[in-house]
Parts: C-alpha cells; sequence; structure tokens
C-alpha cells in the first residue's frame, strides 16, 4: 500500500510537469491548430534568461516577472517573423518549420550557456511539505501553479473580451475577421502566451531536472502524449492528460513485471493510443462532423 | 483540427504542374535516361567515401518515397517511418548473422514483414488522423528503440550494442570494389522501386489513394473502401521505407537501436517536405538535403551547427514553402511562358 502511496504522488509529481507543458502546447494548439514541437526548446531557452537575469544579480522573482515578460514578447516576435508568411501554406511546411525553430533554439542555448548541467533554485525551497514524507513543498508549489494557471486561463477565455476574441478567431476566421477582430494578432498573441506558459513550466521544471538545454526532450513527449489524451481543444482536459499520464507512467513502471524502467515510456504510450483508438478526438476534445 | 487536406491541396497543384514539365512522355523518358547515365559513371569519377554517401541518398530516397505514398498521396501523417526502417535493417543483420541468409534475399523478406506491419499498424490508426495520428505514429518511433534493446531479444538483436554485418563482394567476379557494386545494388533497386512508384499512382488504386486524401466523405461516397486502402498504403509505404532500411544496414555494415530514433523519422519527414510533398522526385533532392547539409553547416561552425542547419531551414521553408517541387513549378512555367 505505501509503494503504491508513494507511486501516485510520484506520479502526480512528474504529471504536474507535463501537464504545464501541455497547457502550452493546448494554447498554441488553440491559437495556430497545430501542435509546436518547438515548444519544450522555447520553454528551455526562456528558463535560461531567467538564469541569466539571476546571474546579473536579480533576485527570484524579478527575474522569474522578466523572462515571463521576455518569452511573451519572443512568442510574438516569432509568430510574426516566421509564421504569419507561411500561413496559408501546407501543414507540413509549418511542421518543419517548427523542427527548425527547435534546432536553432536548442544549438543557440548550447553556444551560450553551454551543455553542462546548471542548478536552478525553486521558489519556496525543497524542504518537505509540513514534515510529511511524501511531498516536498516545490512540488506543491508545482500543483498549485499548475491550478491557478489553469483557472487563470478559464476566466481569461470565459470572461474576458479578448479570451472571447481569441477564441472565435480560431473557431472561425473568416467571420471573426468581419466583425472587427483582429485574426492575426490573437494568433501572436497565443503565440506570446503560449510562450510564456511555457517559460513558467520551465522555471517550475528546472529544479527537477537541472537547467540544459536537452532538459525537455523527454518531458515534451509527455506533455505532447498529455495534450492529445485531454483533447487538444481543451486546457483543462491538458492538464488531466498530464496527471494521468505521470501516474500511468509510474504506476506501470511499477506494477507490470516485463516493463521495468525501460519500457515505461512505451506502455504509457500504447496506453494512451488504445485509449484515443476508442476516444479518436481525446476525452476531453470537442468532436468535428466533417462536411462534404 | 488539422486538416489534412490542406497538405493535399498545396500539392495538387505542384504534381499537377510537373505533369506539364514533361511534353508527353518522350520527355520524361529522355530525362530519365540521362539521369541514370550520369548515375552510372558516378561511382567511376568519385572518392570512394563520397559513393558511399551517394548510395546513402539513394537509400534515404526509397524512404521518403515510401512516405510521399503515405503522406502525400494518401493524406496520412507519419512520424514513425523510423520504425519501419528499423524493422527492415534488423530483418537483414538478423537473417545475415543467426541464419547466414544472403543480404539478396533478406529484401524480399523485409519487404514482407514491412507489408504485414505497417498494414496491421495501419488498421487501429485509421480512427485517429491529423495530430492524433502523428502521435500514434510518434510513439511507435519511440518504442522503436526500447523495444530493440529488451533483454529478451538480446540473442537476436544484439542488445545496446546492435550487430555487425560483413560486407557483400561484387558478384561474378565482377571488377568493382564492393563500395561500388553496393552502389550499383542500391541504384537497380531505387529504380525499379521509384518505377514501381510513379506506375502505382497512375492506377485505380493510386486515384482512390489521392480521392481518399482530398476528401474521405466524397471518396467513400463513390464507393472506394477508404479502411482498405488507407491500411494498404500503410502497408506499401511500410514496405518501401524497410526496404531503405535493409539496403541502409548492409551498406553501413552495422545496426543499432539508437540510430532508429524519433529524430530519424523527424528526418524523413524534413526531407520529404524539402523536396515537394507529393512529387515523388522530390525524394532525391529531400534526400540529399537531410544527409548533406547538417555536414555544411558543421562546416559553418562547429558550435552552432545546430542552429545554422535550422535557420537553413527556416528560411528555405520562407522562401520555397512547396519544397523544390514548388520550386520547379515555379520555374518550368517560366520557362514555357515564351512559347505560349
Amino acid at each position: 500500500m505505501e509503494l503504491l502511496g508513494q507511486q501516485l504522488t510520484a506520479g502526480i509529481a512528474s504529471g504536474t510537469i507535463y501537464a504545464c507543458i501541455a497547457l502550452a502546447l493546448v494554447m498554441i494548439y488553440q491559437a495556430i491548430g497545430h501542435v509546436n514541437f518547438a515548444q519544450g526548446e522555447m520553454a528551455m531557452f526562456s528558463t535560461f534568461i531567467a538564469w541569466q537575469l539571476m546571474r546579473w544579480g536579480l533576485p527570484y522573482w524579478a527575474a522569474f516577472a522578466g523572462a515571463t515578460v521576455i518569452s511573451f514578447a519572443g512568442g510574438v516576435l516569432i509568430d510574426r517573423l516566421m509564421f504569419r508568411p507561411i500561413r496559408t501554406a501546407a501543414v507540413l511546411t509549418q511542421i518543419v518549420m517548427f523542427v527548425g525553430l527547435l534546432a536553432v533554439l536548442n544549438s543557440a542555448a548550447g553556444f551560450i550557456w553551454d551543455f553542462t548541467s546548471k542548478p536552478f533554485p525553486p521558489p519556496f525551497g525543497a524542504d518537505p511539505l509540513l514534515g510529511s514524507r511524501l511531498v516536498s513543498t516545490h512540488q506543491a508549489t508545482m500543483v498549485v501553479a499548475t491550478f491557478l494557471l489553469l483557472v487563470l486561463l478559464y476566466v481569461f477565455f470565459r470572461n474576458t473580451r479578448v479570451g472571447l476574441a481569441m477564441q472565435s478567431a480560431t473557431e472561425d476566421p473568416v467571420s471573426a475577421r468581419l466583425v472587427g477582430i483582429r485574426v492575426e494578432w490573437m494568433i501572436a498573441l497565443g503565440w506570446g502566451m503560449a510562450a510564456a506558459i511555457g517559460a513558467i513550466a520551465g522555471m517550475l521544471i528546472a529544479p527537477v531536472v537541472f537547467l540544459e538545454p536537452n532538459m525537455m526532450r523527454g518531458i515534451l513527449l509527455y506533455g505532447f502524449a498529455a495534450a492529445v489524451l485531454g483533447g487538444l481543444s481543451s486546457p483543462g482536459g491538458a492538464v488531466f492528460g498530464g496527471f494521468a499520464v505521470g501516474i500511468i507512467e509510474n504506476l506501470a513502471g511499477t506494477y507490470i513485471p516485463v516493463v521495468g524502467g525501460e519500457l515505461k515510456l512505451t506502455i504509457a504510450l500504447f496506453i494512451i493510443i488504445s485509449v484515443l483508438v476508442v476516444r479518436p478526438t481525446g476525452l476531453f476534445g470537442a468532436t468535428h462532423t466533417p462536411r462534404v | 483540427m488539422v486538416d489534412l487536406s490542406e497538405i493535399a491541396s498545396g500539392f495538387r497543384h505542384a504534381s499537377g504542374g510537373i505533369v506539364g514539365v514533361g511534353r508527353g512522355r518522350n520527355r520524361q523518358v529522355a530525362i530519365a535516361i540521362e539521369t541514370i547515365a550520369i548515375l552510372a559513371i558516378l561511382p567511376f569519377v568519385l572518392h570512394p567515401f563520397f559513393v558511399f554517401q551517394v548510395t546513402m541518398v539513394l537509400i534515404y530516397a526509397i524512404a521518403i518515397i515510401g512516405l510521399n505514398l503515405l503522406t502525400g498521396f494518401n493524406g496520412q501523417l507519419s512520424l514513425g517511418h523510423a520504425a519501419f526502417y528499423a524493422i527492415g535493417a534488423y530483418t537483414a543483420a538478423i537473417m545475415m548473422n543467426s541464419f547466414g541468409v544472403s543480404y539478396f534475399w533478406t529484401l524480399p523478406a523485409a519487404a514482407v514483414i514491412c507489408f504485414m506491419f505497417g498494414f496491421l499498424f495501419g488498421l487501429p490508426a485509421l480512427r485517429l488522423d491529423g495530430v492524433y495520428l502523428a502521435l500514434a505514429t510518434f510513439a511507435l518511433s519511440v518504442a522503436t528503440p526500447q523495444i530493440l534493446k529488451i533483454h529478451i531479444f538480446e540473442q537476436w538483436t544484439g542488445g545496446v550494442q546492435g550487430l555487425v554485418i560483413a560486407k557483400p563482394d561484387a558478384p561474378l567476379g565482377l571488377p568493382l570494389t564492393q563500395d561500388q557494386w553496393l552502389y550499383f545494388f542500391t541504384l537497380a533497386v531505387t529504380i525499379i522501386m521509384y518505377v514501381a512508384a510513379t506506375n502505382l499512382i497512375r492506377t485505380r488504386t493510386g486515384r482512390a489513394m489521392m480521392a481518399i486524401r482530398d476528401n474521405p466523405l466524397a471518396a467513400r461516397s463513390m464507393g472506394i473502401n477508404n479502411p482498405i486502402y488507407k491500411a494498404v498504403t500503410f502497408g506499401v509505404s511500410g514496405l518501401y521505407t524497410g526496404i531503405a532500411g535493409t539496403l541502409g544496414a548492409i551498406v553501413v555494415q552495422f545496426v543499432a537501436p539508437d540510430s532508429f530514433t524519433i529524430y530519424l523519422s523527424v528526418a524523413f519527414l524534413v526531407g520529404l517536405v524539402v523536396g515537394g510533398v507529393g512529387w515523388l522526385p522530390g525524394a532525391f533532392f529531400g534526400a540529399a538535403f537531410i544527409l548533406f547539409v547538417p555536414n555544411v553547416a558543421e562546416h559553418f561552425s562547429q558550435g552552432l551547427s545546430g542552429a545554422v542547419y535550422g535557420l537553413m531551414l527556416i528560411v528555405l521553408m520562407l522562401v520555397m514553402p512547396g519544397g523544390f517541387a514548388g520550386a520547379v513549378r515555379i520555374v518550368s512555367s517560366f520557362l514555357k511562358k515564351p512559347s505560349v
């Protein structure tokens, strides 16, 4: 029983990481209708910016805010410079663009800050939470931060003019333009927000996995799986998917004997695909009825 | 939803334009003969290492043709083709090492195995499209190296270390080095596979594949059996990439789990898009790109090679969103103008 408890807590802890990245993926998906394969590298780069700001003597929260704002601007800039010109091009062209962006960010980070892993401080320390053996303060911070982000996004999309405008811009760009919404800027805003959420996710994850240019490589896979499992059109689904993937991964590694540590990811993906075969648009995704 | 028919619509025009390039079959046959003649002379004038690299270009081109049949002509996105490449490679390695089969006979075996595997994988994948299919195939890519490393299979697969294969000599006492012979062997297979692919897309089956890509619902209402065609296309695509993997293993003389990761799948996809989706000759441009450009980038700057490669990709996509297919279309329509 204790083993189960430990594995569940560990699953929830890594699930938070996946949930953060999945949230950022869903944001971009909402804005442009594609999954951003460079999301992990964008988050990694943002975290390095925060690290650099701290190196220059800024306190943690100033660096945190600074990195988030810079990332937001960077996201908008990436959209305007790289993706706006090919908005009407084929899906695959855009996917290759993501691959290019990924390569540039990864290599540039390695060039500027080198490939040795660096410690990154957690915001509230990493001591056990209130004397509990299972949960550390930082794990609790991550869970709370993820839910806070989720609530903020929910309110933003439901109750603000900009949020509603963004939604209508993705749902039906032509009609949105007709009622006076600047669709192009809504997409750029989506990129900015996704980059900012990625930055926050990166800064929360970095204390756990250490900061280095390849830190997001494995995590993005899980985040992608989480986002797709939850349904790409649903931020709440993404968070649920994140926790589900984290827990499945840990339980499969412990309780399925042949699996062991090596096949954890394979089993998790296998389960996710089985779910998708039954529900092709994810657990909470909206289904579209095709028209001729 | 990602609408994969978007991919198609961008390239339907491309392929339409390309057909117009050669006026009639004669011109196309002439181009083909010239190309083959040049390719036949290459190994006698090039440095041996370069012969090896050109062989690899041909092998990657076969793999990209396989991906093109699936993605470009049938509209199914795959991030999992490294898995087929790996299955082909391991089929060759295991048959040659454990059972002493000649390299030549590993090709048909790999073809059958990869077709079956592709077909079977294609069946559940029928229910998924767009990003969800991308995830399913992506999972395949991620799982492949991990499965190849499992202890149970180690006596055949060689585990993490992989397997080393002996390099075949030229048969019948032909005066060719091993590299030259493998080059010609690969070239012959490439030509057969390429011609088969061009013929396939001209048949009823090929048109059915494209109809499904352009509008699945309309295709179904015209009486096309979508599930069968999609699964078979998956199988054929797997067969192509598997054969490429077999050749790759024989030429490189080595297979190991970590050569078949998700990055290989992504490289195939990059090659496909750079060459041009839905345009078969594009595979050769794309294969050359994914093989040579990373090296060129490394020449520019050791530390920033990834960034240079990424920038080149980005600029290329901005300048030629349709890849080489789009560029060829523009040039050919420009050349045609005066005569009209």
